[in-house]
């Protein structure tokens, strides 16, 4: 095998409270490649990026991103190490205009210095955001919130993009518009972990996937052998 | 024009106030408008993120007390009693805040906990009666001939003016350096979403910690000088509920958002003050509490900006181009 992977999430158990939503769950990532992590709503997908950002921690096992675990890592340095995190509902700060949104998504002091630069590029790569550059975020179309959020987690200069269903809740149009956008953040060979209930098209843009379902992994493969799985088809894309 | 000019005129206008032949009470109308447009500012600095504070009076409380106590009792120079005193406060913010923003207490149960931090303020001062004179309230030992650089006592209203034009000035310098600084950036987005924050690299705790302290260590000071003003409190005044409330009061009236909004919230609470003295007199006792009370409420209603923010939309409407985006608060989810 090639060398060892970028992310790697070693039998990470989690939950709320009492209550356990992720069971176990292993899964990596290698430098360069797009990995989607399919599955039902409530299956724990959210759950699982939360525990790589740091947002919750995990009740056993670990995650680890190029060789560093990230169990005493504190979540506003999670950054640093190079993960940066599109959470589920873009979460964007509403009252900031976009530009400021993106200025906050280049916090932390090392990409504080590339702010420019960083800047340029992402109105490069979104031309809409730099039109709307003083407007509220929280005003925009769904679309555009969207473009904001994944704007802002490129400004702090990322190796590893976590994006949580950045087609929920946006119309069927901006939907694939969205699946573009992803196809074009891996063309600038960024290394992506999608998760998504849009399995159809999320089989698109990624290279493999993982099935996750009741905090489980059930399955996984290349994009094409889950396509082609009996189960995906019946349970999910209704064939 | 440089953006400055305003400014410069503005403070020469101040500063040539007192060679007007103002009278006494007009002046010390003047001087409790900066003091207390001061200790608003301070609380301003980090109420404007969304962290309510209904305990300030804890940290005027130490101001005042602790400077006078030095004084009184060991003959301390205040030049080293604000020091102690601001020290002390921002120890006392360290302790109380680090649990709450550690625990992400936000919101009405912070409001709570800083309440409670007041009220154990007030109640220490009427405690230690011994020490402070109790309800009673204390008195500054004056020196003998009314004016001393050293004890921070000028008999003269018109030096006390300058001096309370300068820590005004200072507090205007705070808030615009907050304004412009990253620290800014970093507690809006963590009063909007802590965690989004703490993704993009907010130390969401550290932060929080950072500006309560400023704020305290600010309004220590305003403490200070309100007693040297004075030369005379009590805990009523400077720790009762009723003045962490007027705080509020006052910055949400004058302008949450704005640099000169609770300066204007200062005059405003004045007037106020001034106006149910003169027309009630001292008969109708809590009057100015409910009055407070109902304009709160007005305002959270009807001028949630403030006096300030309702004037800038006021004028920044008549220049819109047309169709620009208003930067409202409505998400399109
Ligand atoms: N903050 C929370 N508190 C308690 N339970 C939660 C919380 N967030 C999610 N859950 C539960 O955890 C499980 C997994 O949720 P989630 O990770 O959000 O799933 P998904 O993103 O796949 O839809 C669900 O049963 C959900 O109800
Ligand atoms: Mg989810």
């Amino acid at each position: 095998m090639s060398a060892a992977p970028m992310l790697e999430v070693r039998g990470v158990s989690a939950g709320y409270g009492t209550f356990r939503a992720l069971f176990d769950v292993s899964l990596e990532v290698r430098a360069g490649e797009a990995v989607a992590v399919i599955g039902p709503n409530g299956a724990g997908k959210t759950t699982l990026l939360r525990v790589i950002s740091k947002i919750i921690a995990p009740t056993a096992g670990d995650v680890v991103m190029e060789g560093t675990p990230l169990g005493p890592v504190p979540a506003h340095r999670v950054v640093e190490l190079g993960i940066a995190h599109v959470p589920e509902h873009r979460r964007l700060f509403p009252r900031l205009t976009v530009e400021e949104n993106l200025r906050m998504g280049a916090f932390h002091p090392a990409a504080r210095a590339k702010f420019r630069e960083r800047l340029d590029f992402v109105y490069e790569l979104f031309p809409r955001m730099k039109e709307r550059r003083n407007q509220a975020a929280g005003t925009m179309s769904g679309g555009e919130q969207q473009m904001c959020a994944i704007g802002r987690a490129l400004m702090s200069g990322p190796k590893l993009l976590l994006m949580d269903e950045p087609s929920a809740g946006l119309a069927p149009v901006i939907v694939q518009q969205v699946f573009n956008l992803v196809k074009r953040i891996r063309a600038e060979g960024y290394t992506v972990l999608i998760v998504e209930q849009n399995i159809q098209q999320v089989l698109q843009v990624v290279d493999r996937a993982y099935l996750l379902e009741v905090g489980t992994i059930k399955q996984s493969g290349s994009s094409a052998e889950l396509l082609a799985s009996p189960e995906i088809r019946r349970a999910y894309l209704g064939l | 024009m440089d953006k400055r000019i305003p400014a410069v005129i503005g403070i020469a206008a101040l500063a040539a106030v007192p060679q007007l032949g103002l009278g006494n009470y007009h002046l010390h109308l003047l001087i409790t408008v900066l003091i207390w447009g001061f200790v608003y500012t301070s609380w301003s600095v980090m109420g404007r993120f969304g962290m309510v504070s209904l305990g300030h009076g804890a940290f005027l409380g130490v101001g005042a007390y602790v400077v006078t106590m030095l004084w009184n009792s060991y003959g301390l120079t205040p030049w080293l009693g604000i020091p102690a005193a601001v020290a002390m406060s921002m120890v006392m913010a360290l302790l109380v805040g680090y649990p709450c923003f550690r625990f992400r207490i936000v919101g009405h149960y912070f409001a709570l906990v800083t309440l409670a931090l007041g009220e154990v303020v007030r109640l220490t001062i009427v405690g230690l009666r011994d020490q402070t004179g109790g309800s009673l309230g204390m008195t500054v030992t004056a020196v003998p001939d009314g004016t001393s650089l050293l004890a921070l006592q000028f008999g003269e209203r018109t030096v006390f003016f300058y001096v309370a034009l300068l820590v005004w000035l200072f507090g205007l310098w705070v808030w615009r350096v907050v304004d412009r600084s990253m620290l800014r950036y970093a507690l809006e987005a963590s009063s909007e979403d802590e965690d989004a924050a703490a993704s993009v690299g907010v130390n969401v705790t550290r932060a929080k910690l950072a500006i309560t302290m400023l704020s305290a260590a600010m309004t220590t000071l305003g403490g200070a000088l309100y007693a040297q003003y004075q030369m005379y409190i009590n805990p009523e005044t400077v720790s009762g509920i009723g003045i962490s409330l007027q705080i509020v009061f006052a910055v949400i009236a004058g302008g949450l958002f704005t640099q000169l909004g609770p300066t204007v919230g200062a005059m405003f609470t004045l007037l106020l003050a001034e106006t149910l003295r003169v027309s009630f007199g001292h008969d109708i006792h809590g009057l100015d509490g409910t009055v407070y009370g109902l304009l709160l409420v007005l305002f959270i209603i009807y001028m949630p900006k403030g006096i300030t923010g309702s004037l800038a939309a006021l004028l920044t409407r008549g220049r819109a181009e047309p169709g620009a985006p208003a930067a409202g608060l409505a998400p399109s989810r």
